[in-house]
C-alpha cells in the first residue's frame, strides 16, 4: 500500500530562502532604528556637557538649583532667573490660550455650523503653521507698542515677558483649539442626545456633560501646549529680554532658559568654554521639564479615557 | 378635577418657566462668550497679517548725497547719453574706483540704463532717513509733510520694501539696499538636503512600524513611543545636538576639510550641510508620523489580495501598497518640510552665518535663511529693518503657503478620485 503523505512529503513547503526580503527588512529597521540613535544622542550629548559644565570649580550642582542670580562673567550660575522667566512667559500664554482654545473648541465642535467649520478650521491651520519668528516680529513691532500705550512707557519695558507671553499664547492657541476639538467631536452623538432628551439646554450639554466626557483629552492638549510653551525661543528670544532678571513683574525683561541658549550659542562661541558647556545644561533641564510634561500627557490619555462603545 | 390640574401645572410652571428663562439667559451668553473667543482668535490672525503688510509698504524720507536735478534735466538721468554719464562718473569719483570699474568691464561698453544705475548708487547714493508705516503714509500726511520740511534737501517717496530688487540682493548693512538672495539660497539648499535625507528615511521607517514590526516585541514598542517622544521635544535641542555633533564632532567632515576644496584655516563645521543635517533630524518624526498614517489608510483587502497572487512582502508594499498611498505620504512630507523652512532657533545654535553676501554655491559653504534674516533684522535697533523684516515675512510667507496650498490641493484630488 503506498503511502500518499510519503509521496507528498517530497514536495518542500518551507518558505524558500529570499536574501534580498530578508535584507530589505533589516534595512527598513535600521531606518526605524535611527530615531532611537537621535535620542541616545541627545541624552548623551546633554549629560556628557552638563558633566563636564559641573565638574567646573566654578559650578556647583547646589548653587545651580537654589541662586537666583545667573551672571555667568562673575561665576554666578543659579538657574532660578531663567526658569522664573520661563514659567512666566509660559503661564502667560497658557492664560491667553486655553480660555480661548477651548471656547473656541466649543463653539467649533458643539455650535458651529457645517459652512462656518469648514472655513474657520483651515484658517487656524494658517495660524499654526505660521513660524514662529514671525510671531516673535509680531510681539516687538505689535504687542510691545500695543502694551506700551496702554499702560504707559515708563510701566512697560521695551522688552518684557508679558508681551512675548501674550503672543506666545496666540501662537499656542490653534494647538488647544484642535486638539480639544478632536477630543470633544469623540464624543459620542448619543450622549448630547441624552442630556437633550432630559431637557438639557445646548449650553448646558456642553459645558456639563461633552467637556467633563472629553476631560482627559483637553487635560492632554492642555499639557501638550505647555510643554509647547516652555521649549518657544523665537518669540521670547526677540521681545522678552536679553538679560537674566529674576523678577515677578511682566512689565519687566527677563531671559528665559530658551532666550539664553539662542543669545549665547548665536555669538561665537568656543568649545570647552563654560558658556559652551552652560547652554547644554541648560538644554539638559529644557529636555527633562518637556518630556516630563509629554510623558505626563500619555498617562492622563492612558489612565482617564472614557471608552465608548 | 382639571381646574386644579391646570392650577398646579401654573404653580409649578411659574418656577420653572423663570428657570427655563434663566437657564435659556445663560445660554446665549455662553454662545456670545465662545463665539467672541473665535472672533478674537480670527482677529488675531488678520492684525497680525495686516501689521506685517502695514510695514512692507509705506512713504519714505529720502536723502540725496548728489540730487539728481544737479546731474541731469529733471532728474531723469537715463535721459544722459553714455559720454555725459561716464563724464559724471569720472568727475565725482576717484580714479582709483574708476579703475576699478573699468577693470571690471569698461566703462565705455556698458549700456545707459546700466551707467545711469552706478550713478545712481555711487553719486546720487540715496538714503532713507525716515520711513513711515502705511497706516501712517494713509492718514497722517501732516505729520509726513512736517517731518520734511524739517529735512531740507530731502524728498519724499512711496515705497514697496518688496521690490525685484530686494528679492534678488544681498544682504547689505544699509536697509533700503538690503535683500535676501543669500537666504533664500540658503532656504533652497536646506529644502534640498531635508528631501534628500529625512524623506527616504522616514518613509522607510514609517514602512517598517506599519508592515513589518509587530508591537508586541518589546523594541518596536520602544521605537514607536520615542518617535512620538522626539515629535515632542522643543526644536532648539534639536539645535544643541547639531551643535555637538554636526558642527563639533564632524568637523572635518562638516566643514568639508577631508574632502578637500575648501580653505582648512577658515573651514568650521558651520556650514549648510549641518544645518541641514539637522533640520532633517528635527523633522524625520513628523515625516515618519504622517507617512504611516498614509500607510494605514491602505485598505488591508489590497494586500492580502497581492499575496494571493503569490507576492513576497516587499513585491506587495512596492507595487502596491506604496503606489497606493504615495499621494498621502506627500502631502504629509511637504507640510513637515513647510515647518522645517520656517525653523530658526535650531539653525541659530547650529551657527548661522550673521552676514554674508556671497551665494552658498557648495554644502560646505557658510549660510543663513529667511527666517535667521528675518530674526537679524527684527532684532536690529534700527526701525528701518522692521520694514525690511516684514518683506522677507512676506517672501517667506509667501513660499509656506505655496506649498501648503499643493499640499492642500493634493490632499483633495485623492479624497475626490480614492481608489479603494
Amino acid at each position: 500500500m503506498s503511502d500518499p503523505t510519503a509521496q507528498s512529503g517530497k514536495i518542500d513547503f518551507s518558505p524558500k530562502p529570499r536574501p534580498h526580503e530578508v535584507a530589505i527588512r533589516i534595512f527598513l529597521f535600521v531606518t526605524a532604528a535611527i530615531s532611537i540613535v537621535i535620542t541616545l544622542g541627545i541624552v548623551l550629548e546633554l549629560v556628557k556637557e552638563s558633566w563636564l559644565f559641573f565638574g567646573d570649580p566654578e559650578v556647583s550642582l547646589w548653587e545651580f538649583l537654589t541662586s537666583n542670580e545667573w551672571q555667568p562673567v562673575i561665576g554666578k550660575f543659579g538657574i532660578w532667573p531663567l526658569l522664573s522667566a520661563t514659567l512666566m512667559t509660559s503661564t502667560i500664554a497658557m492664560l491667553v490660550a486655553f480660555p480661548l482654545g477651548l471656547m473656541v473648541a466649543i463653539y467649533l465642535s458643539e455650535y458651529a455650523p457645517d459652512r462656518v467649520r469648514a472655513i474657520l478650521k483651515p484658517v487656524l491651520e494658517i495660524l499654526a503653521g505660521i513660524p514662529t519668528v514671525v510671531y516673535g516680529y509680531f510681539a516687538v513691532t505689535f504687542m510691545t507698542p500695543l502694551l506700551q500705550s496702554i499702560f504707559g512707557n515708563d510701566i512697560v519695558d521695551v522688552y518684557n515677558t508679558a508681551s512675548a507671553g501674550i503672543v506666545m499664547g496666540i501662537l499656542i492657541l490653534p494647538l488647544v483649539s484642535s486638539m480639544t476639538e478632536d477630543a470633544l467631536s469623540s464624543v459620542p452623538r448619543s450622549l448630547r442626545a441624552g442630556a437633550f432628551a432630559l431637557g438639557a439646554t445646548k449650553m448646558e450639554t456642553s459645558i456639563q456633560i461633552v467637556v467633563p466626557a472629553a476631560f482627559s483629552g483637553i487635560a492632554a492638549a492642555f499639557i501638550v501646549a505647555l510643554s509647547r510653551a516652555v521649549g518657544e525661543t523665537m518669540i521670547v528670544a526677540l521681545a522678552a529680554g536679553a538679560g537674566p532678571n529674576f523678577t515677578i513683574n511682566p512689565f519687566e525683561g527677563a531671559e528665559t532658559l530658551t532666550g539664553y541658549i539662542v543669545r549665547i550659542s548665536g555669538g561665537d562661541i568656543s568649545y570647552n568654554s563654560v558658556d559652551y558647556n552652560s547652554i547644554f545644561a541648560l538644554g539638559l533641564v529644557l529636555f527633562i521639564i518637556t518630556l516630563t510634561l509629554n510623558f505626563i500627557s500619555r498617562r492622563i490619555v492612558e489612565k482617564y479615557r472614557e471608552v465608548y462603545e | 378635577m382639571s381646574a386644579s390640574y391646570t392650577g398646579q401645572k401654573s404653580y409649578y410652571g411659574d418656577g420653572m418657566a423663570q428657570n427655563i428663562a434663566r437657564r435659556r439667559r445663560h445660554g446665549r451668553v455662553w454662545h456670545i462668550l465662545f463665539y467672541a473667543a473665535t472672533t478674537i482668535s480670527i482677529l488675531a490672525l488678520i492684525v497680525l497679517l495686516l501689521n506685517i503688510f502695514n510695514a512692507v509698504f509705506g512713504f519714505v524720507l529720502i536723502e540725496d548725497e548728489v540730487p539728481p536735478t544737479e546731474l541731469a534735466p529733471g532728474g531723469d538721468l537715463e535721459s544722459l547719453s553714455q559720454g555725459e554719464l561716464i563724464s559724471l562718473l569720472e568727475e565725482y569719483l576717484s580714479v582709483g574706483l574708476i579703475r576699478r570699474f573699468n577693470f571690471e568691464e569698461p566703462l565705455a561698453e556698458r549700456s545707459v540704463t546700466d551707467l545711469a544705475a552706478l550713478v545712481q548708487v555711487r553719486i546720487v547714493n540715496p538714503t532713507v532717513i525716515e520711513a513711515w508705516s502705511l497706516q501712517e503714509s494713509l492718514f497722517q500726511s501732516d505729520m509726513i509733510r512736517a517731518e520734511h520740511a524739517a529735512h531740507p534737501g530731502t524728498r519724499v517717496q512711496f515705497r514697496s520694501w518688496l521690490s525685484a530688487r530686494f528679492l534678488v540682493s544681498p544682504q547689505n548693512p544699509r536697509p533700503q539696499l538690503a535683500g535676501i538672495r543669500t537666504a533664500f539660497f540658503g532656504s533652497l539648499w536646506m529644502i534640498i538636503i531635508v528631501i534628500v535625507v529625512a524623506f527616504p528615511i522616514g518613509v522607510a521607517a514609517a514602512i517598517y512600524l506599519e508592515e513589518y514590526a509587530r508591537s508586541e516585541i518589546w523594541y518596536n514598542r520602544i521605537i514607536e513611543v520615542n518617535i512620538y517622544n522626539l515629535a515632542g521635544i522643543p526644536s532648539i535641542i534639536f539645535g544643541l545636538l547639531g551643535l555637538a555633533v554636526f558642527v563639533r564632532a564632524l568637523e572635518p567632515f562638516t566643514s568639508g576639510t577631508v574632502f578637500g576644496g575648501v580653505d582648512p584655516t577658515t573651514a568650521n563645521g558651520r556650514t549648510i550641510i549641518s544645518a541641514g543635517l539637522t533640520l532633517s533630524l528635527l523633522i524625520l518624526p513628523i515625516i515618519i508620523i504622517n507617512s504611516r498614517e498614509a500607510i494605514k489608510a491602505v485598505p488591508s483587502s489590497l494586500r492580502e489580495s497581492s499575496y494571493g497572487l503569490g507576492a513576497t512582502k516587499w513585491q506587495t508594499i512596492w507595487h502596491h501598497v506604496l503606489p497606493a498611498s504615495f499621494d498621502r505620504i506627500l502631502t504629509g512630507t511637504i507640510l513637515a518640510i513647510s515647518r522645517a523652512i520656517g525653523e530658526t532657533a535650531p539653525l541659530v545654535v547650529v551657527g548661522a552665518s550673521t552676514f554674508i553676501t556671497v551665494d552658498p554655491k557648495t554644502l560646505f559653504s557658510k549660510f543663513t535663511t529667511l527666517p535667521i534674516q528675518i530674526y537679524q533684522w527684527s532684532a536690529r535697533p534700527q526701525s528701518q529693518f522692521r520694514n525690511v523684516a516684514a518683506a522677507a515675512i512676506v517672501v517667506l510667507l509667501v513660499l509656506m503657503l505655496s506649498m501648503n496650498a499643493v499640499a492642500i490641493i493634493m490632499r483633495n484630488r485623492i479624497s475626490k478620485q480614492r481608489r479603494i
